[in-house]
């Protein structure tokens, strides 16, 4: 730092550090020696760092450190404490029948709380993150429950999902009446007009009504029931509301009618444990007030 | 003024000499005087305020705290005697601090720092410690002299020192620990301190404080004020030429001579000033400057310098004040032969005073009519409306219910619009005789979530104000906000 390079300059006195730009040139200023100490401490500290804290990349793995401390560990042990500090209202929830954490306001606030942050994780890719649902995922904002609305039967779908492959699930399907060779197409567009006059929708010219009800009486009535009410037993639509999960344009009956329906909600027990289900229910049925 | 600068001259640095000028100690001498006096007093009531506040009591209720001034930190919940905060009330202090803000303006147009001399807890505690200091160490020259001795220690000595550290130390712990008596109920915590029952933040806040005071009014004294602090600089900005700031009026005081050679002088009519260059303003000022020089950044407005040469002045028969609250124009008008101009009411100080007068006011206002019943309104964004199977359009709503009293409150919930509306409480069945009804908990919030229904032939329009009340069933108090609903 005290090299004078021997050359000075002639206004200020000083010496040079020999560099020059454009005849300009840099006058030696050392820099004071508690920041060229606390440069230098640094990089010792950085060298410890790399010791005691995993640090450098190998080709499959990483040096681990002296004191073996790792993100992931520490994730853990933190999410550990975290269900520590939650267990007791965990457990409170998982031990309070379903009934009973609707009468609780905490119970109920707990559960709906975590009910939205699991419905966000696990249910939001259908049914959407406030479960508004979309074409063929039901919305579950209304007063429309396909398997029914109460906590109850809420419980039963999330925990056993629907076509899921559980041997407790709920079954049923929209059988394919146009693939089937079940119905002529001309039939098929008939009773989806009569379907549509089921709920006040306008028909199409020509439409014949009494040869419509007849195939729906001889086709429909075993799963949607009299008068088209539909069976939450199976899962069947009501017909006469004004709710329809893949549309209620001609077209698009004819489309269910003739190809059939058969969504898929997966089963939920097993992969989240009986509080977040009970949590889940509970959420969900007070998202739309359920039945 | 303007004298051409050798070059040479700027170039002073020596780049191998020492890499920062080292601190010259300050010996405040003891000095009796009006500024003084009213230190001491001011001293007495802001360390009294801050160390026994916590101690105050006030009734308010069963189950809430009874200390007058509290801020809880686990509820979430402000205390000051009769005022109770809530979280969403922050504002309140956003007010308090630009009134603040402001009064320290003012404070500065009417008389320069004189929160650094008087007010601020930096130099209060300074002045605590140097008070200390000199009743077990001795005034200025002793102590002076004790530093400066290179004889082995004495028992003497050192039994003085540890002393005076000693009765520091205690005054910085009891700093500190009144500090954490704000956060918690002081009795209780007290009681949990002695028998190592506190909660561990409680020591560590303690710790902390103590040793920020120690180290702070012990040993960094003027340094915090003159490096540390960047009121002097703000200040400087903020100070006008009416603003009166400690002044050694040197238009009297000059030419300096001494007691004898002025009344030599004098005798002769010659023209002398009154400073007998004793150097007693010097000798007492806590940051170590020489007022004489013209106001300094340094200094901190205490106005000891004035009693310094008020006592000298008396001595010698002559006017006091010839160090006094004054400005330059004065100075320069006397001069000029004019008399002095004093102007408080100026429109900065006008408008610093009215701009405090309107936020306190309107703290005081709105305090004051404060409601204990509240009530806020979310609307459902996912999905904004909902058809039923009926063809109705439903809403829904998270509504947050405060209630801020000391007592449970059932109160009904409705909402009312230009369509046909009804409203239902999720979990709550029973509807009395057709609106919802809760209890909220005293001091306490709840959230509910409330649906609300236009029936299908309504055909509400694609968005309609909505009126959300919420009504006290036993004392009749409602409170109200809006909303919209919304068809899709
Ligand atoms: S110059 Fe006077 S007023 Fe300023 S800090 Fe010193 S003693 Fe106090
Ligand atoms: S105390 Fe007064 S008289 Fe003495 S030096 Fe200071 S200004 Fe002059």
């Amino acid at each position: 730092m005290t090299d004078h390079h021997g050359d000075i300059d002639s206004v200020t006195g000083k010496s040079t550090t020999g560099h020059e730009w454009d005849g300009i040139k840099e006058l030696n200023t050392p820099l004071p020696r508690w920041w060229v100490i606390s440069f230098y401490l640094t990089i010792i500290w950085a060298i410890g760092y790399w010791i005691v804290y995993p640090a450098w990349p190998l080709i499959s793995s990483n040096t681990t450190g002296l004191l073996g401390y790792s993100t992931r560990a520490s994730l853990a042990v933190e999410l550990a404490n975290l269900e520590a500090l939650r267990g007791e209202k965990m457990a409170a929830l998982a031990a309070a029948p379903l009934a009973d954490i609707q009468k609780d306001p905490a119970l109920l606030a707990l559960a709906r709380a975590k009910g939205r942050t699991v419905f966000g994780d696990n249910c939001a890719p259908c049914h959407g993150s406030g479960g508004a649902g979309a074409k063929g995922f039901p919305n579950l904002n209304d007063d429309d429950w396909l398997w029914g609305g109460t906590l109850e039967q809420i419980m039963q779908t999330i925990q056993f999902g629907a076509r899921s492959g559980h041997a407790k699930t709920h079954e049923g399907q929209m059988l394919a009446f146009g693939k089937d060779g079940v119905l002529k197409p001309d039939e098929i567009v008939t009773v989806a007009n009569y379907v549509r006059s089921l709920s006040g929708l306008s028909t199409g010219k020509g439409f014949d009504a009494a040869k419509g009800e007849k195939i729906f009486a001889e086709n429909c009535v075993a799963c949607h029931g009299d008068g088209g009410k539909g069976n939450p037993e199976m899962g069947a639509p009501n017909l006469t509301d004004k709710i329809w999960l893949y549309g209620s344009d001609e077209a698009t009956l004819i489309e269910t009618i003739s190809q059939g329906r058969a969504g898929v909600m997966p089963a939920w027990e097993g992969r989240l444990d009986s509080a977040t289900l009970k949590a889940m229910a509970v959420y969900v049925h007070s998202l739309g007030g359920g039945k | 003024m303007n004298k051409t600068v050798n070059p040479n001259e700027l170039t002073s640095d020596d780049d191998y000499g020492p890499l920062y000028a080292a601190r010259k100690k300050v010996y405040p001498q003891s000095v009796h005087g009006t500024f003084r006096r009213i230190k001491w007093g001011l001293m007495a009531f802001c360390l009294g305020v801050y160390y026994f506040l916590p101690f105050v009591r006030w009734n308010r209720g069963l189950g809430a705290p009874s200390q007058a001034v509290l801020i809880d930190l686990p509820n979430s919940r402000f205390y000051f005697f009769f005022i109770e905060l809530w979280p969403q009330e922050v504002y309140y202090f956003t007010g308090l601090l630009i009134v603040a803000a402001v009064a320290l303006f003012l404070m500065n147009s009417v008389g320069g720092r004189i929160w650094c001399g008087y007010l601020c807890p930096q130099t209060v505690w300074t002045d605590l410690f140097y008070a200390v200091e000199r009743l077990v160490e001795g005034d200025r020259r002793e102590r002076m002299k004790k530093d400066k001795s290179s004889d082995p220690m004495k028992l003497e000595r050192i039994s003085e020192i540890v002393l005076k550290h000693s009765i520091w130390l205690m005054i910085a712990w009891w700093t500190g620990g009144a500090w954490v008596l704000y956060f918690n109920d002081a009795p209780t915590l007290v009681k949990e301190l002695v028998t190592f029952q506190a909660p561990m933040i409680a020591y560590i806040w303690i710790a902390i404080l103590t040793a920020t005071t120690y180290v702070l009014a012990g040993f960094m004294r003027e340094q915090v004020c003159t490096y540390m602090c960047p009121w002097p600089r703000i200040q400087a900005a903020l100070t006008d030429e009416w603003a009166l700031n400690v002044t050694y009026r040197y238009d009297r005081g000059e030419k300096r001579t001494s007691v004898k050679k002025a009344a030599e002088l004098r005798a002769l009519g010659e023209h002398v000033g009154d400073c007998v260059d004793c150097y007693q303003c010097v000798a007492v000022c806590p940051t170590g400057i020489d007022i004489r020089n013209g106001p300094q950044m340094e200094c901190i407005q205490c106005g000891l310098c004035i009693d310094a040469c008020d006592n000298v002045m008396t001595k010698i028969g002559r006017p006091k004040r010839l160090i006094g609250y004054d400005n330059d124009i004065n100075i320069q008008r006397r001069q000029e032969g004019k008399a002095p101009v004093y102007r408080i009411i100026r429109p900065r100080t006008v408008v610093y005073s009215a701009i405090i007068a309107v936020i306190g006011g309107f703290m005081i206002y709105t305090l004051a009519t404060r409601s204990l019943l509240d009530v806020n309104v979310l609307h459902d964004r996912n999905p904004v409306a909902v058809k039923l199977s009926d063809g109705s359009i439903r809403n829904a709503y998270t509504v947050r219910l405060l209630n801020k009293s000391g007592y449970d409150r059932l109160v009904a919930i409705d909402a009312d619009g230009p369509a046909n509306l009804t409203t239902h409480v999720v979990g709550i069945d029973s509807v009395t005789p057709d609106r919802p009804m809760i209890v909220i908990p005293r001091d306490s919030t709840s959230e509910l979530r409330l649906l609300v229904t236009a029936p299908a032939e309504s055909n509400p329009e694609k968005s309609i104000p909505v009126r959300f009340h919420v009504t006290d069933i036993g004392l009749g108090e409602v409170a109200t906000t809006t909303d919209n609903f919304v068809a899709p």
